[in-house]
């Protein structure tokens, strides 16, 4: 059996950690594969600490990613690193804010996006899905915004290196 | 959302899906993490939802729906159920015409709970059958399940949860509407409802002649999953933990148990003949282990460091091997606080320098106990505060009792604060005593769920709203006070202080908007508004 993907998402409430995974879980959903998601999620909204798991692949069975097995760890926030960073396996991927240049989104609040845009390199899911799962998860307005920002994560991350740990 | 082949849900959206499928005709209950989207679920997806003022009205309300002789769900957390304990425990000694789905939706390891009880002691202590799925295709499968089996005997069932299942998003293929739900019609059948002893007495009888049918049932047909593996383990498993427990050991044999109670103990048995060891795996305390041992199965447990908390992949390893080693602690994260711009704050500042002792309660004011505020003393239960308060004024040295103060939130307060008003002035202390409201006009804590004292239904739609202050007077309460937290005209802490250096009993209501809610009680108001415009300009055409 092909081995589960694992990925952890995490960041501070109010950054977008669980639209993120949402989309990140929908997008290899519409791939066609099993999927599972889960976090906690009861005080997401009180600015604490947010994680959230994903993990897809041909059957998938605890919907909760082990510690030490995330393939990739996606930070939205920098102080969120070292308390996540035991979460992934060695050899992992590690995608942090820092990824993108200054400047780079034309609205903070689509970082998520964008990082999932890096998050897209290292992943086996076509394009067409990351997009068709971003629009399902956004107001129809945003759309335009997050399609430069998912271009802006995925071309920051062909560009530059990202860390395998 | 109801015709696509295969989607993916949370189980709290299955399980809503589900209830629509089964044609329930109402689904009621009290919004608490990780039950609340359930309800929220179903009303979007058209089923007709009401959020009650507590668990226990809730299931009453149910209660009546079956008996009319249409289907219901109920939905709560796992505290929840101990308030709605006392109907559901007589409501299994009644014939339910209509079925009686009850959710429990418990949170081990406290991601947003008070404790982390097991609610399956309940379906033991009640006699309830209950049915755990481990992901949402099984909470959906067994959501249709449970209103057969209540149906068929004509009792109520509990679907018991845990966070995992509620809020893991896993595929779920659904099987469409159910035919043939029957129409509701009340028939006079008194003694299987009337629970006057003479009635009940028999009618415990009834319920124990069930549970043999039910037992039996599980036992020839219930949800019973075998993965053959290797015979030297064996693994028994139950909800979340059985996915864990397949994940953790591939190799080995896993029977998952669907309906946890009664328990299809021969197929247990023939099972555990089949393996040379056999380990049962199962979050929180040890209830199914225990259940084996007593029917003479040969089982381990889990060590007792493992009761504590949610299982998961790494730790049913641990189980399994045996290890009591210490495990690795968990860096800490930043913890949640009080919004910024949230009115609860300049209440906590207040009390804090005025060096009350503050009797609080559950809600997101709870995060005032945290620092800069550290200013709560007690919390325990949904109520609790004015309880609480009235006996630390009663017990302590005048000086001391003169500084406490119960604290509680809007939907708190109409969920179990009226019966602790009705104690202040019934057994007032003889320094009086200061009951604040915190009402920001919405169930903050568990995602902005509307209660009796908005004004809004569950859909936000307008209806009848509760007048706390009227309450209070009606009821006695010697000074009623309403301020608005903004009134910057206003010293709160002079004015608690004010209140405080009374022999009377007092109410205090601050009120503000939840910033995280404003914005949609504005929306909510405006529609509300349009609506009213659009019913007189109607109105006047008929005319």
């Amino acid at each position: 059996m092909e081995k589960v993907k694992n990925i952890v998402i995490a960041g501070l409430g109010g950054q977008g950690v669980l639209t993120a995974s949402d989309m990140l879980a929908e997008a290899a959903f519409r791939a066609g594969f099993d999927v599972k998601k889960s976090e906690l999620h009861g005080m997401s909204q009180r600015g604490g600490s947010v994680s959230s798991d994903v993990r897809y692949g041909e059957q998938v069975l605890s919907p909760m990613v082990p510690a030490g097995e995330a393939d990739v760890l996606l930070i939205l926030e920098a102080t969120q690193i070292e308390i996540n960073r035991p979460m992934l396996r060695a050899g992992g991927v590690l995608i942090g804010p820092d990824l993108l240049p200054e400047g780079a989104l034309k609205n903070k609040k689509s970082l998520n996006v964008a990082l999932l845009g890096a998050v897209s390199t290292v992943l086996d899911i076509p394009q067409e899905h990351w997009m068709a799962a971003i629009y399902a998860n956004l107001a129809e307005k945003l759309h335009k915004v997050n399609d430069q920002a998912f271009a802006v994560g995925r071309e920051a991350a062909l560009q530059g290196s990202i860390a395998q740990h | 959302m109801t015709t696509a082949e295969r989607q993916l849900l949370s189980g709290d959206d299955a399980v809503a899906l589900a209830a629509l499928h089964a044609g329930v005709r109402l689904g009621t209950g009290y919004p608490g993490t990780p039950s609340t989207e359930i309800l929220e679920t179903f009303d979007r997806l058209g089923g007709h939802a009401q959020w009650s003022p507590n668990e226990k009205v809730a299931l009453e309300v149910a209660l009546g729906v079956a008996f009319a002789g249409a289907r219901t769900l109920v939905t709560m957390k796992h505290v929840g159920l101990n308030v709605a304990a006392d109907p559901l425990f007589t409501a299994a000694y009644t014939d339910v015409e209509g079925g009686l789905v009850v959710v429990s939706a418990d949170d081990p390891g406290m991601a947003s709970s008070q404790n982390e009880q097991d609610n399956r002691h309940y379906s033991r202590a009640a006699a309830i059958p209950t049915l755990e799925p481990f992901d949402s295709q099984q909470a959906y499968d067994f959501t249709l399940l449970a209103f057969e089996i209540s149906e068929r005997w004509k009792i109520p069932v509990l679907l018991r949860l845990t966070t995992r299942v509620c809020h893991a998003k896993t595929i779920v293929v659904p099987r469409g509407p159910v035919a043939g739900v029957a129409e509701p019609r009340f028939e006079h059948k008194i003694p299987a409802r009337v629970m006057i002893p003479a009635y009940a007495k028999p009618a415990h009888h009834r319920l124990r002649t069930k549970l043999a049918e039910i037992a039996a049932w599980n036992e020839a047909e219930g949800p019973i999953r075998i993965d053959a593996g290797d015979s030297t383990l064996g693994i028994v498993a139950t909800g979340i933990s059985a996915v864990h427990a397949r994940e953790a050991a591939p190799e080995a044999s896993h029977l998952t148990v669907g309906m946890t109670y009664p328990l299809p103990i021969e197929r247990i048995r023939a099972f555990a003949a089949g393996v040379e060891r056999l380990v049962v795996v199962e979050e929180g305390d040890p209830v199914l282990v225990e259940d084996l041992r007593a029917a003479g199965i040969q089982a381990e447990g889990k060590p007792e460091m493992y009761r504590f908390g949610e299982l998961d992949v790494a730790r049913v390893r641990r189980i399994l091997a045996g290890d009591t080693s210490p495990e690795a602690v968990p860096p800490k994260g930043k913890p949640p606080e009080l919004c910024q711009g949230c009115a609860h704050r300049e209440v906590f500042q207040a009390l804090r320098d005025l060096d009350c002792i503050v009797a609080g309660d559950i809600g997101c004011y709870t995060l005032g106990v945290l620092p800069p505020f550290s200013a709560m003393d007690t919390c325990v239960c949904m109520g609790a505060s004015i309880g609480v308060g009235l006996g630390l004024r009663h017990a302590l040295p005048e000086d001391q009792a003169r500084r406490v103060v119960s604290v509680i939130g809007d939907s708190t307060f109409v969920h179990s604060g009226l019966t602790g008003i009705a104690e202040m002035v019934y057994n007032p202390p003889a320094t009086g005593h200061l009951v604040m409201i915190l009402d920001n006009g919405t169930t903050a804590m568990t995602g902005l769920q509307e209660h009796p004292g908005t004004g809004r239904l569950l859909d936000h739609s307008t209806t009848n709203k509760l007048s706390f202050e009227g309450i209070a007077r009606a009821m006695g309460v010697q000074n009623v006070q309403v301020v608005e937290t903004t009134d910057k005209s206003l010293s709160l802490k002079d004015l608690i202080a004010e209140l405080l250096a009374k022999p009377e009993t007092s109410l205090l209501i601050t009120r503000q908007p939840c910033v995280l809610a404003a914005p949609k009680i504005r929306f909510y108001d405006k529609a509300a508004a349009e609506s009213a415009r659009g019913h007189t300009c109607s109105a006047a055409v008929a005319d």
